[in-house]
């Protein structure tokens, strides 16, 4: 999502190769399954289902890109599509309900606008260059000087990072803000509430049969739950030589905080990472970002010019990425886990009294 | 001696194909819930480990084979973990086994 | 005869994915989405293997994780929207 529009070429060492005719096959599978996804999406009645074709959506558009090549697009794509989006959406289902509502008035002007944008949009197409074609200006704006400069300017293999980070650092900024930004609109509409102690747990209404814990999860989780760590370490600092960056580590670290909330409970999870100190890292991660750029402007240089911060510019480079790479990680992190908890506690409430009428059979 | 280890490999991936699809097949065919999850689960775990190990004895020893078996432990704890859980969420959620056969 | 494979799985993608759209019980769907996601991961593999290119792996080793933790909330809340609705009827 936050990094589609960055698919740069990931070429380090082999040239383009001819795709054989199975690839294409596959492709073509993958293609037309997410056709049917989307066909059976539309068609449905119940939420859940339709959230659960939506992360086999995604999953498959992720198979696509890896594909095409574009494997931190494929990471991104799985994180938040697969991952965080599922998650949120069914909290949310919990709260606004499961069927879809019968649309009031007619469908017929929707479609009628539908049609007309997507006839422009089609006719407009057709003056694009040929689709694919290696001399098209898209491939050659700025893609040529970073394939060519990028080995020696800064010298790290993977080549979407040094994009990302060095070449469209102030792109980056913009997205950690965005992602920071999220946070404060969320916050400020739903609240994470305090957690409760052990006492006033107990004075809770009685657990029902539904709400026993699940033991077999809970050892899962704990197991798992040092390996997901380790994992997001390992992707956020091997970005610089394979796909993953701070976006994705972050993901995956919230990935684990999510497991834990969702095995042991939001009581639990809020005393291992408590609120206040969440927020303070959200923040803290877009100054650790901001801070880089302001440093280089103290030594000298541009803002966000990294050249500067080391004796060497090629090691000054790799300084400044990996610094905001952390700082994008951490604020990542930070709020994917806060919006979680807040997603959580917004579900623990009723629901607002409103009955959902015109249920169709209950098949779900 | 590669032409063993290809011959080996490609014993170990058709026996994942296979069980692969017979799970497939299970979960399309069989009549409810629960036989579904007994067809899918339990072929998973054995297809899961032929397609890894007919993968990593292509590989030979090297990082891609590490990476291939840490997928592997990964698949063993989370899905049996999650079979488990899919069953019993549907067990308290009601949902009855079918025993009798409709006509 | 990684491209054997990888239509197999493809097959097998294909057949949990019609579960996926026939339910009937959201239990179903989750089974089949469970199973589409552990396929998926084979297929990067696969895929990996058959381009020649196997260093990808960290995504399938991603997946599997998204995979199991998607599962996972998809039943934590479907426990609660149950509840709810038995309070409702009530």
């Amino acid at each position: 999502m936050l990094l589609c529009e960055q698919q740069t070429p990931r070429g380090l060492n082999q040239l383009p190769r001819k795709k054989t005719e199975m690839e294409l096959a596959v492709n073509i599978t993958l293609l037309l399954m997410l056709c049917a996804t989307v066909f059976a999406v539309v068609k449905l009645q119940s939420l859940f289902a339709i959230v659960m074709l939506f992360g086999i959506y995604s999953l498959l558009s992720a198979m696509i890109f890896v594909a095409l090549d574009a494997v931190d697009v494929a990471f991104t794509e799985a994180a938040v599509g697969a991952g965080i989006s599922t998650v949120l959406m069914l909290a949310t289902l919990v709260t606004t309900g499961r069927w879809k509502k019968k649309p009031e008035r007619s469908g017929l002007l929707p479609l009628f606008v539908v049609t007309i944008t997507g006839a422009a949009l089609v006719w407009g197409t057709l003056d694009m260059p040929e689709y694919g074609n290696p001399a098209n200006p898209a491939h050659h704006h700025v893609a040529d000087r970073y394939i060519a400069e990028s080995p020696t300017e800064i010298g790290i293999p993977n080549m979407v990072t040094s994009v990302l980070a060095s070449y469209r650092g102030f792109d980056t900024l913009g997205e950690v803000i965005v992602v920071f930004t999220a946070l404060v609109g969320v916050l400020s509409l739903l609240q994470v509430r305090r957690p409760r102690t052990f006492a006033r747990k107990q004075d809770n209404r009685p657990d029902t049969h539904r709400r026993r814990p699940y033991p077999v999860l809970q050892v899962v989780a704990l197991i798992m739950m040092p390996f997901i760590i380790v994992f997001a370490l390992y992707v956020q600092f091997h970005g610089d030589f394979g796909p993953g960056g701070g976006f994705q580590a972050g993901v995956i670290f919230a990935v684990a905080f999510i497991l834990y909330t969702l095995t042991y409970g939001l009581d639990d999870s809020l005393a291992l990472t408590p609120l206040p100190a969440l927020k303070i890292l959200a923040a803290g991660g877009v100054i650790i970002y901001g801070g880089t750029g302001v440093v280089s402007m103290l030594l000298g240089g541009n803002f966000l010019d990294y050249n500067v911060l080391a004796a060497n510019p090629v090691s000054g480079q790799h300084i400044g990425i990996i610094v905001i790479e952390l700082g994008v990680g951490i604020t990542v992190a930070s709020v994917l886990i806060t919006v979680f908890y807040a997603f959580v506690t917004r579900a623990e409430r009723n629901r607002a009294g409103e009955k959902q009428v015109d249920l169709p059979n209950k098949a779900d | 001696m590669q032409i063993a280890v290809d011959l080996v490999s490609w014993l170990f991936l058709s026996m994942g194909m296979f069980l692969g699809l017979t799970g497939a097949y299970g979960i399309l065919k069989f009549p409810d819930f629960y036989t579904r999850v007994h067809a899918a689960s339990i072929s998973d775990t054995l297809c899961t480990a032929c397609f890894v190990i007919g993968l990593a004895l292509q590989s030979g020893f090297n990082l891609v084979t590490a990476k291939l078996f840490m997928i592997l432990i990964l698949l063993w704890l989370t899905g049996p973990a999650a079979s488990h859980a899919l069953v019993r969420a549907a067990n308290t959620a009601g949902l009855k086994p079918v025993t009798e056969k409709k006509d | 005869m990684f491209a054997t494979a990888a239509a197999a799985l493809l097959v097998i993608m294909c057949l949990a994915l019609v579960r996926a759209f026939r339910g009937p019980k959201i239990y179903d769907r989750i089974l089949a989405v469970n199973m589409f996601g552990t396929k998926t991961v084979l297929l990067i593999a696969v895929y990996g293997f058959m381009t020649g290119r196997p260093e990808f792996l960290d995504l399938g080793i991603f997946y599997a994780l998204i995979n199991f933790v998607g599962v996972i909330a998809a039943l934590k809340f479907i426990e609660r929207l149950d509840e709810y609705d038995e309070q409702e009827e009530r």
